[in-house]
């Protein structure tokens, strides 16, 4: 099949990554514009980046940030993992359908709907805001996401490995911990990475549930951009999107290289 | 006579002094409403290969979940040395099982797999390593013991598998169509290595199998199953020479069944009127039939000679014309249609290499075989 790359498949692509890519690409240029005004080119600078290191409210804003990330998605990893095992292993139970139904609705739900109800929630039993409401708040909807990759990874794979490992004298608990886990590691492994950047990103939830002790960059960069967007912000972000890209890449070429190699081996076994 | 017998022939089964490992008591396991495993009851006796034996659905695999501990019975009880196990997690029993998609844990080693039971048994340290080695010159698997499951083929992921279940020594080795995935060759010869290994490791081996010339050439106990019940449990040759129901003739091997009419001859002889013109079969019968009562009877290809005259002295001879022929290197097999439209094969083995066929298509032929060649069943 050797299919010829038409005009018209040129277009699409050109058309597709320029809607992807010109936003982000312009905020990344005019964050070595020499200028203060974001949209005036004045030449060549890399001093936005050294004054974004002496702001002391944006570093504090990363690190409540990166601490919210890391703790959020840990408890979402944990806890939908569980909620991922029991749906697709645990039998049948009275409501089985509805659960696995409720744990999936919170991805469409509008997330002014979820950041508002949580804030009712806080003020309810009393608990004050700050970092700690918001690990909660990340960790309630990334939960959901988690528990999408891991239950699709557990459906995928052969059951009577489990029973292999109970019939050798496993508790099913041993049984978990030491056969289905390592299997289904590299679906937790990015349910964790989901939850991470999901967490990362999170503007809106994040606002409903922040205190005055606790704002994380994406509030910040808000409330700054209200103020008038400044080339420091362009700079932050450019870090931000150099972290992700580098990351993606980074799990994408691991992943396919041991997929190639695993092939690799698969067909000289065979032979 | 029969003294002597037992004493050369392994069949416990016979003896009634023998104690069986395995008891089912009017066992049934029910799924919602449908019965999979139907009041059943079987013994299965120390060092058996015993071979469960049916077309997919029959239930064979429930049982066999039973004893391994993935299902428990709805009713009825099942003994593994006299005790009841019902209540006993997979992981307390004495019990191991090789899975049909052999299940090896991919995150392993080929060592590693056949280690993860010793190493959740109260086997000491010290000695894992050498049973591990011991397994996997069993298998013939030395060389391969630091590869991972998908770094090996198929034959010697099955043979892991074996090695793994075996690892413990279980006092009941249960297989679950473990050669279903090879190749017909490599089968046969895993069949062989299979039955090898049962003799060498003297344990107790419950086998799954759709494929009847597996349950035949593996098992020295067949039961044949069919919608959760147990149609018949004997010896292969039993199973092949006399068959208890129509059922199990025709589910082992090629068979030709003939409905009729049986009469007494005395002396457990019965003619069979079958078909109009035809003359009555002759055949013997042990147990005893009444006059006009309805019968099938099953005659083997094998069984059946072909000749272009009559034979002089056969009990049973028609005539017919040869439909169609075929050719399997060691065997010919002849369908031949009788003059009311009935075929009936008949086989003849080529054991002389590039001779003649003696007949082909359209020649009109004599079919015969003796009285005791074909069975009479009545259901």
């Amino acid at each position: 099949m050797n299919r010829r790359f038409s005009w018209f498949n040129a277009t699409s692509l050109t058309l597709g990554f320029a809607f992807l890519y010109i936003p982000i690409v312009i905020l990344v240029i005019y964050s070595f514009n020499e200028s203060k005004l974001v949209t005036v080119w004045a030449g060549f600078s890399t001093k936005w980046y050294g004054e974004l290191i002496k702001n002391e409210a944006f570093l504090d804003a990363a690190k409540v940030t990166i601490q919210v990330a890391i703790l959020s998605s840990t408890f979402a990893t944990v806890l939908g993992t569980m909620a991922a095992y029991v749906m697709v292993r645990g039998g049948r139970f009275m409501g089985r359908t509805l659960f696995t139904g409720m744990i999936y609705a919170p991805l469409v739900m509008p997330e002014v709907i979820t950041g508002l109800s949580l804030l009712l929630l806080f003020i309810s039993i009393g608990l004050d805001r700050g970092v700690t409401t918001i690990v909660l708040a990340h960790t309630t909807f990334s939960l959901c996401y988690v528990s999408v990759v891991v239950s699709s990874r557990l459906v995928s794979f052969d059951r009577s490995i489990e029973e292999a490992a109970l019939d050798l004298g496993c508790t099913p608990f041993d049984a978990f911990r030491s056969v289905t886990l390592p299997i289904i590691a590299p679906a937790v492994i990015s349910g964790w990475l989901l939850a991470f950047t999901l967490s990362l990103d999170d503007l809106v939830i994040a606002s409903f549930t922040s205190g005055p002790s606790s704002t994380t960059l994406p509030i910040k960069i808000f409330s700054a951009v209200r103020l008038g967007v400044s080339p420091e912000i362009n700079a932050l972000s450019t870090i931000m999107i150099s972290i992700v890209t580098v990351g993606v890449i980074t799990a994408s070429l691991i992943s396919k290289r041991s997929i190639t190699r695993r092939r690799d081996e698969e067909q000289k076994a065979d032979q | 006579m029969a003294q002597q017998k037992s004493e050369t022939v392994f069949a416990p089964w016979d003896d009634p002094d023998q104690k069986p490992i395995i008891q089912f008591k009017s066992v049934t396991k029910r799924f919602g409403s449908f019965t999979a495993i139907d009041n059943i009851d079987l013994d299965i006796f120390e060092r058996e290969f015993f071979a469960l034996l049916g077309p997919s659905g029959c239930g064979k695999t429930t049982l066999m979940r039973m004893l391994a501990g993935f299902e428990t019975p709805t009713e009825g009880t099942i003994l593994l040395e006299g005790k009841d196990i019902a209540k006993v997690p997979p992981n307390k029993r004495a019990v191991n099982m090789m899975f049909q998609s052999y299940a090896l844990f991919p995150h392993l080693t080929v060592y590693d797999n056949i280690a993860f039971g010793l190493k959740r048994s109260d086997m000491p340290k010290s000695e894992i390593a050498g049973r591990v080695e011991e397994m996997l010159t069993l298998v013939k698997l030395n060389k391969f013991a630091a590869r991972k499951p998908h770094q090996i083929s198929g034959g010697q992921r099955q043979r892991v598998a074996l090695a793994r279940s075996l690892a413990k020594a279980p006092k009941l080795l249960l297989l679950d169509e473990p050669l279903g995935a090879l190749d017909k060759k490599l089968r046969q010869e895993t069949q062989f290595e299979l039955m090898d290994i049962q003799e060498k490791t003297g344990t107790t081996f419950v086998i799954v199998t759709h494929d009847q010339e597996e349950a035949m050439t593996v098992a020295s106990r067949v039961a044949v199953m069919d919608e959760g019940k147990l149609v018949q449990v004997a010896t292969p040759a039993q199973i092949y020479e006399t068959p208890n129901s129509v059922y199990v003739a025709d589910f082992i091997g090629e068979v030709k069944i003939i409905e009729g009419t049986a009469t007494p001859l005395g002396d457990d002889r019965y003619e069979i009127q079958w078909a109009e013109g035809q003359p009555a079969i002759r055949a013997a019968c042990s147990t005893p039939l009444t006059a006009g009562s309805r019968v099938f009877y099953a005659i083997r290809p094998e069984k059946v000679a072909i000749t272009a005259e009559r034979p002089k002295d056969a009990a049973n001879a028609v005539k017919g014309r040869i439909l169609d022929i075929a050719y399997l290197g060691n065997i010919s097999t002849y369908h031949v249609e009788l003059p009311d439209g009935q075929s009936i094969k008949a086989q003849t083995a080529n054991n002389r290499r590039l001779a003649r066929r003696s007949f082909t298509w359209e020649d009109t032929v004599w079919l015969s075989w003796t009285d005791t060649a074909g069975v009479v069943l009545t259901s």
